[in-house]
């Protein structure tokens, strides 16, 4: 194990030719490897390119995309633009957040779900729009929203289709032309 | 289909190879076109593209039918979209089920499935083509013009649509001068927001000392509802690449970097296989064409900060840094990333590029209004009918853009305001409608073009509620190195905050005010000092609002909790007892057959009953 990890680091190195200027890429490489960046393999990172641990500290948590800690078994993206905002997308994140006993980046009690609320999708016309496990579920309410978590969690194959929720006010306004 | 590696030595043989490619495809093939940008992609669009490639499969080869994807149409609305050729029939909605229709009756009949076709819902016409569409019709694709026809993954496809002969034209033909020459006079500027003229910045880069010279695409596109940049890339990402080429022989470098967006992966993994490509066929690396002009083109991913947009973020980013901006007193043409001249343009700017060059400056220059000429791509979204991806001639009217091609407001509720240039642009009232767009105009009313998200607002939008949302997006996103814009954004959010929730105290305003002329004056970069737009736009324009809030303690658009309360109306409610059961807080009484009432001590104004409510009884007052 611990071998294997010393690799990760040396070959994300190798792989931009230890180019100090390619750091960003190096922590997005080990980050997709390990799913968050552990800190021993920052460390291993730091000696490796000649950058003091600090800089590479400040990189992890200046950029949004980086995480120090692991990640649940399922990801949930939330988008917050503009769009989903005028369409109820904070309804949606305050429901989750409440429900699920959550904060922006942290990870349910059981592992289940990582909440991370991003700036923008760029998938406007699905508003409000969330991601699960790079699968789009658009056209969401908040109850909507938290019964789809609950069919993953139950463990269901769900395929991300812009759904559209059912009954109530916002369902009617949803499936109007 | 697959690209047969050759190197292309000459721009001879990249028409030649052009002929070949155009000789293989017959003008009256059967085609059918699916989209894949991302609105389709999450309606299902690849399930459907699958079932046509099955049905393609399935019919035993006697019928040559191309099937391929292509990037965005820009009708999001109305996503998956198909296109059948010949015929150029526009689908909508396209639901998996829907393909043995379209197989059988257009695709081997070459007739129409009614029911997919859009359907106009003025005049109840149906529309064959896109040309039909309301949506289409008042648009001008330039930049977009190969967005929906050709594949994003074959380097063939874009060259046998006439791609890289910008490249070919410019390298041996022109003079690096010449070409500066020709940019700086067709007009185009900074499609990224700031509307430098991109003549001149290329020009500075030229004359700029230092070498290596560096040529950056800036695809970190991070305005909230915006997506132009994303479908570019995703949809014709060798647009991108030409016009950065281009761009390099022009200023005299052989280093290209693109920078995006962290969001955007379809993007980077289009953009990756592109370059691949262009490398296969020699149209990137060493001695392109035959020609002594060598470049290459690197591919960084941004990592999720919005000040990354900024230029000299950007740069800092790229060598790996933190994305803090510097003060600009010596521009980035002349010293940007590594401390050489660097020279940065938005995507969709150098996408213009390879048509300029080929068509000439005269030819864009027609396009558009006095100071801002061509087209622009707007992503046209929020309460309007038709989202979707817009290209125009600059100069369109807003009232054009939101009624004409966005078919107005949606469910009949009153257009309120338009929203332009992301978090430093600002709200637009209905007064101004017939402005027509352009960088100049936009500015004037107090917003700004920007990359050119356009959100529209309608009556249940609150004015202080989206100048707080941008205040909270722009105050979590504030690299923090300077004191005015980490602090002012903060202290005006907190003003803002206590009107939203009913403390607003006299001379708020004021304080809203002060604040932001202080950060426009003393911000480091264009971050901070935009940052007070959404609040001073909203401020100017619907300044009763936030009196209501303040002296009223209401909220007009009845969206601020605590600032409206929820009733049922008697008149209209049907006694199911599901809002009853609903409420969270049991603050909801009634019987069988009687109205329901709600109990105003203990609400809490969570919504719910509203959101349940089958018979639209639970009124907002």
């Amino acid at each position: 194990m611990a071998a294997e990890k010393t690799d990760a680091v040396a070959a994300v190195v190798e792989r931009y030719g230890r180019d100090v200027g390619m750091l960003i890429p190096m922590m997005q490489d080990l980050q997709a490897e390990f799913g968050y960046l552990p800190q021993e393999e920052l460390k291993k990172l730091s000696r490796a390119v000649g950058v003091p641990l600090s800089r590479i500290y400040g990189i992890a948590t200046f950029y949004a995309s980086f995480r120090l800690v692991p990640k649940g078994e399922h990801t949930v993206t939330l988008c917050m633009g503009t769009v989903c905002y005028l369409k109820g997308a904070n309804r949606i994140s305050e429901a989750l957040q409440k429900e699920l006993g959550l904060v922006p980046g942290g990870t349910t009690a059981d592992g289940k779900f990582t909440f991370c609320p991003v700036n923008c999708l760029g998938a406007c016309a699905l508003a409000p729009v969330m991601v699960v496990d790079n699968e789009y579920f658009g056209g969401l309410t908040p109850a909507s929203a938290m019964e789809l978590l609950q069919r993953i969690a139950a463990g269901e194959k769900v395929e991300g289709v812009a759904e559209k929720p059912k009954g109530g006010r916002a369902g009617r306004e949803a499936r109007r032309p | 289909m697959t690209t047969v590696a050759t190197r292309l030595e000459s721009p001879q043989a990249l028409e030649e190879y052009r002929e070949r490619l155009r000789a293989l495809r017959k003008s009256d093939a059967r085609r059918v076109r699916v989209c894949m940008g991302t609105g389709c992609t999450a309606k299902g669009a690849p399930r459907v593209l699958a079932r046509f490639r099955q049905a393609a499969e399935d019919s035993g080869g006697g019928e040559v039918v191309e099937t391929k994807c292509t990037g965005c149409h820009g009708f999001c609305e109305r996503g998956p979209i198909v296109v059948v050729d010949p015929g150029n029939i526009f689908y909508q909605g396209v639901k998996e089920e829907d393909v043995a229709d379209i197989w059988r009756e257009t695709v081997l009949q070459g007739r129409p499935v009614e029911r997919l076709l859009y359907k106009d819902d003025a005049t109840g016409g149906l529309a064959r083509t896109p040309e039909e569409i309301p949506f289409y019709r008042a648009q001008r694709r330039v930049v977009l013009a190969l967005n929906g026809l050709v594949d994003p993954k074959s380097i063939d496809d874009y060259i046998a649509a006439g791609g890289y002969a910008g490249l070919a034209k410019a390298l041996t033909t022109m003079k690096p001068d010449e070409i500066i020459e020709i940019v700086t006079r067709s007009g185009l500027r900074g499609r990224g927001g700031g509307g430098f003229p991109t003549g001149r910045k290329w020009r500075s880069c030229r004359d700029a000392h230092g070498e290596p010279k560096y040529v950056i695409a800036n695809g970190d596109e991070g305005d909230p509802g915006a997506f132009m940049d994303r479908s570019l890339m995703e949809g014709t990402p060798h647009a991108v690449i030409e016009g950065m080429i281009i761009g390099g022989y022009a200023v005299g470098s052989s280093h290209g970097y693109i920078y995006v967006r962290n969001e955007y992966p379809m993007a980077v993994e289009h953009l990756s296989l592109a370059i691949r490509q262009a490398r296969e066929l020699g149209l990137l690396g060493e001695g392109i064409l035959g020609t002594t002009h060598s470049f290459d083109i690197k591919i960084n991913r941004g990592a999720g900060a919005f000040v990354c947009g900024e230029s000299t973020a950007l740069m800092a980013s790229l060598e790996g840094r933190v994305g803090e901006p510097r003060a600009k007193y010596v521009h980035t043409v002349e010293s940007g990333v590594w401390g050489k001249p660097s020279l940065l343009n938005n995507v969709e700017t150098w996408a213009n590029v390879p048509a300029i060059i080929v068509k000439g400056a005269e030819w864009f220059a027609s396009m558009g209004t006095q100071g801002s000429k061509g087209t622009k791509i707007f992503s046209l979204v929020g309460k309007v009918k038709n989202s979707g991806l817009v290209e125009v001639p600059m100069g369109v009217t807003l009232r054009q853009m939101i009624f004409e091609i966005g078919g107005g407001i949606r469910e009949g509720k009153r257009f309120k305001a338009v929203q332009t240039g992301g978090p430093s642009g600002g709200c637009i009232p209905e007064e101004f409608l017939d402005t027509p767009v352009d960088f100049d105009e936009l500015t004037k009313l107090g917003s700004m073009m920007g990359s050119g998200g356009m959100i529209v607002m309608d009556e249940d939008t609150c004015m202080v509620g989206v100048a707080k949302y941008f205040l909270e997006f722009l105050r979590d996103e504030s690299c923090g190195k300077c004191t005015p814009c980490r602090e002012g954004i903060a202290q005006m959010l907190e003003v803002l905050t206590r009107i939203s929730k009913g403390e607003g105290r006299d001379g708020d305003i004021a304080v809203l005010e002060e604040l932001g002329a202080l950060l426009k004056d003393a911000a480091l970069c264009a971050l901070g000092t935009s940052a007070p737009n959404p609040v001073l736009s909203t401020v100017k324009y619907f300044r009763e609002e936030y009196e209501a809030h303040i002296r009223e303690k209401r909220c007009p658009a009845k969206q601020c909790p605590g600032l409206f309360r929820y009733e049922i109306d008697p008149a209209a409610c049907k006694a199911c007892g599901v809002c009853r059961k609903k409420c969270p807080v049991q603050a909801i009484s009634g019987e069988r057959k009687k109205p329901h009432v709600i109990d105003q001590s203990k609400c809490t104004n969570c919504g719910t009953c509203f959101q349940v409510c089958a018979f639209s009884a639970v009124k907002k007052v």
